[in-house]
């Protein structure tokens, strides 16, 4: 499998006024094409960080991070936010659905960044809500679905514009076991049946199990003994 | 790159208390804004209706009301015989010479005084003024101690009415007709026989004003020049009958309407400081939203644009709601000092399609102040750290 995601010597530090803030340290990491990989480790060790930095919402402090070819840190910004739209799915812990509008709208919402006319937009958003089971449910408000049909949407909403990486920063963090279940099936079946690149934060064991590898992240650092199975 | 419409009308449904609020606030200042624009539009269709397009008035120069001018009885006779002049069959000119004075009469239900114009009349007034015709009574008799009043003051005055008796003068005069002039200024006018009232005013020749009408209006220039030409007509000022009208209600109109939009730009700005912390209070709350739209690749400029559309919307619906409001004006009319005259003049608030582009022009203007800083900090938000406003 080629490298996807080439992260080479990232730091990353913070300031509070003149106070650093170190989060990650010379941090290299490389994630093949069509792998599912898990980050762990302990809170405050820098996963989101790291995340950020891969999905081009934030920057680091030196450092190159390639994704399938384009060295995101010298895009400037609006060329980073197109980029994002083209090759980033996101999925978060809180789902971050537009409450105002409807599963479909939300699903919706990242094709209107593309030149799709309405009829490919139909099809793509009423193909990805059937992929996730919500097609009876494309005209309910977020807060007329439960914790884990939200977060169903939020990944129809991830992978509706075909990205190249599909990112999620504990994407069940906030669900009970089921729905969690549910939701790692799901991501799951993106990574064998669609073919989708996937790096997810969790604090969950059983979450890691999902994946092919687990890297465990420590004070801005990674462990040496990844697991791959 | 547009984040769509939909998402902004349910924001502010969402939210509809705080719309409502806003709403009313920016509708309230349009209100003020309309009426006083209306207002003073009334004023000028009021003067300009009472003067005729295709009459002549003869004054006194650099008086600008009739009621500070005069013109002798031979110079409107040496006028007369000019051929530029519209004839009846008789040859006779279609001409009056006016006088027109003031008295001062109780106003109904209230101690106050009012000034009244009293205009004496020749012969070819009601030709000349078409705009007036008799809805009670009849009219005055040459000669006779009798009036035709205006509808507009005998609703407001005490004794305006059929065969009331009012003071003009010396003496005691009937009131035997009640004219409709419309919306004009006539309307708020007493009519009587113009040689009574120069011999009760003791003003002997002294006419107020000449006016007449033309055979053909493309001689305006040519009598014009005639009158400014001739010796003895050289302190006279000759001018169409509706641009005299028009100059005569600029300055009240420009009074009312420079007052009124001193009050209303002051109003405005809390509006517009309402519509800012509505707007901010709306950003605050969607920071996380904020960040989404953001990592999902929409650029600050569809940020930007959200919400100013946010804060427009809410300025527009004000203004449609203030307008709505202010057009039920159209059924008040009142009566104030005319400032030219210190007379009475009644009038209304008249809504113009201008002025209805000048309100909502107006209400963009408040929702683009009130709304572009909101909309700024919003596009400025950092993405990371607006995700991490919510968790
Ligand atoms: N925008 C920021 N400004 C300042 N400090 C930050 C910022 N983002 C993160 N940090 C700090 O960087 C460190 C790493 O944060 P990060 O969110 O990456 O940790 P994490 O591994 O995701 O933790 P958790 O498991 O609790 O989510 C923390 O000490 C945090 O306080
Ligand atoms: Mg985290």
């Amino acid at each position: 499998m080629s490298t996807l995601v080439q992260v080479n010597q990232v730091s990353k530090i913070y300031y509070r006024g003149t106070i650093e803030i170190p989060v990650l340290q010379n941090l290299s990491l490389d994630v093949p094409e069509g792998e599912f990989m898990a980050l762990m480790g302990p809170s405050g060790s820098g996963k989101t960080t790291l995340l950020n930095l891969i999905s081009g919402i934030d920057r680091p402090t030196s450092g190159s991070i390639v994704i399938a070819g384009t060295d995101i840190a010298k895009l400037n910004e609006t060329q980073l936010a197109k980029w994002r739209s083209q090759n980033i799915g996101f999925i978060f812990q809180f789902y971050n659905l537009i409450p105002v509008l409807t599963a479909y709208e939300n699903v919706e919402l990242p094709l209107e960044l593309t030149n799709l006319s309405k009829k490919e937009k139909k099809q793509r958003v009423e193909g990805v809500l059937n992929i996730v089971g919500l097609s009876d449910r494309m005209d309910h408000y977020p807060k007329q679905l439960s914790g884990g049909q939200q977060q169903r949407v939020a990944i129809a909403r991830a992978v509706v514009t075909d990205p190249t990486l599909i990112i999620g920063d504990e994407p069940t963090g906030d669900l009970d076991r089921k729905s969690a279940e549910e939701i790692l099936n799901l991501m799951d079946r993106l990574n064998r049946e669609f073919k989708k690149t996937i790096v997810m934060v969790t604090h969950d064991p059983h979450a890691a199990e999902k994946a092919h590898v687990t890297r465990h992240l420590e004070k801005g650092e990674l462990m040496v003994n990844g697991d791959g199975k | 790159m547009k984040i769509p419409i939909s998402y902004n009308w349910r924001n502010l449904w969402t939210r509809r208390l705080t719309t409502v609020l806003t709403v009313v606030g920016i509708s309230l200042v349009v209100f003020v804004f309309a009426a006083v624009l209306m207002l003073s539009q009334g004023v000028t269709e009021t003067m300009v209706a009472t003067g005729s397009e295709d009459n002549v008035i003869i004054i006194r120069k650099g008086s600008n009301s009739e009621l500070a001018s005069s013109i002798m009885r031979d110079q409107i006779d040496l006028i007369s015989t000019f051929p530029e002049l519209a004839r009846n069959k008789d040859n006779q000119p279609y001409g009056t010479g006016d006088v027109v004075t003031m008295i001062n009469l109780s106003k109904k239900g209230s101690k106050d005084m009012g000034n009244i114009i009293i205009r004496g009349i020749s012969s070819s007034a009601f030709e000349l003024r078409p705009q007036v015709s008799l809805v009670n009574g009849r009219w005055f008799k040459p000669g006779q101690m009798e009036v035709v009043v205006g509808n507009r003051i005998a609703e407001g005055f005490e004794n305006i009415e059929l065969n009331g008796q009012i003071e003009i003068g010396s003496k005691k005069w009937t009131v035997v007709g009640i004219m409709d002039a419309g919306k004009t200024g006539f309307a708020s006018e007493i009519w009587t026989d113009a040689e009574l009232i120069l011999n009760e005013f003791n003003r002997q020749n002294a006419f107020s004003s000449f006016t007449f009408r033309l055979a053909n209006m493309k001689d305006f220039e040519i009598i014009k020049t005639k009158i400014e030409n001739e010796k003895r007509l050289q302190e006279l000022e000759v001018k169409q009958e509706q641009k005299f009208y028009l100059e005569q209600s600029e300055m009240m109109a420009g009074f009312i309407k420079g007052l009124g939009l001193v009050i209303t730009i002051i109003f405005s700005f809390g509006a517009m400081i309402g519509a800012m912390i509505t707007m901010y209070a709306a950003v605050a709350n969607r920071t996380v939203e904020i960040g989404t739209l953001r990592a999902l690749g929409f650029p600050r400029r569809s940020i930007l644009t959200a919400f100013l559309i946010e804060a427009m919307a809410l300025s527009l619906i004000g203004a449609a709601a203030g307008l709505a409001l202010a057009s039920l004006l159209g059924f008040v009319s009142f009566s104030t000092t005319n400032f030219g005259t210190f007379s009475e003049l009644a009038f209304g608030f008249s809504l113009s399609p201008e002025i209805i582009g000048y309100t909502f022009l107006f209400a963009i203007v408040m929702g683009i102040f009130g709304g572009f800083l909101p909309a700024v900090r919003a596009s400025k938000m950092n993405i990371v750290n607006s995700l991490r406003a919510g968790g």
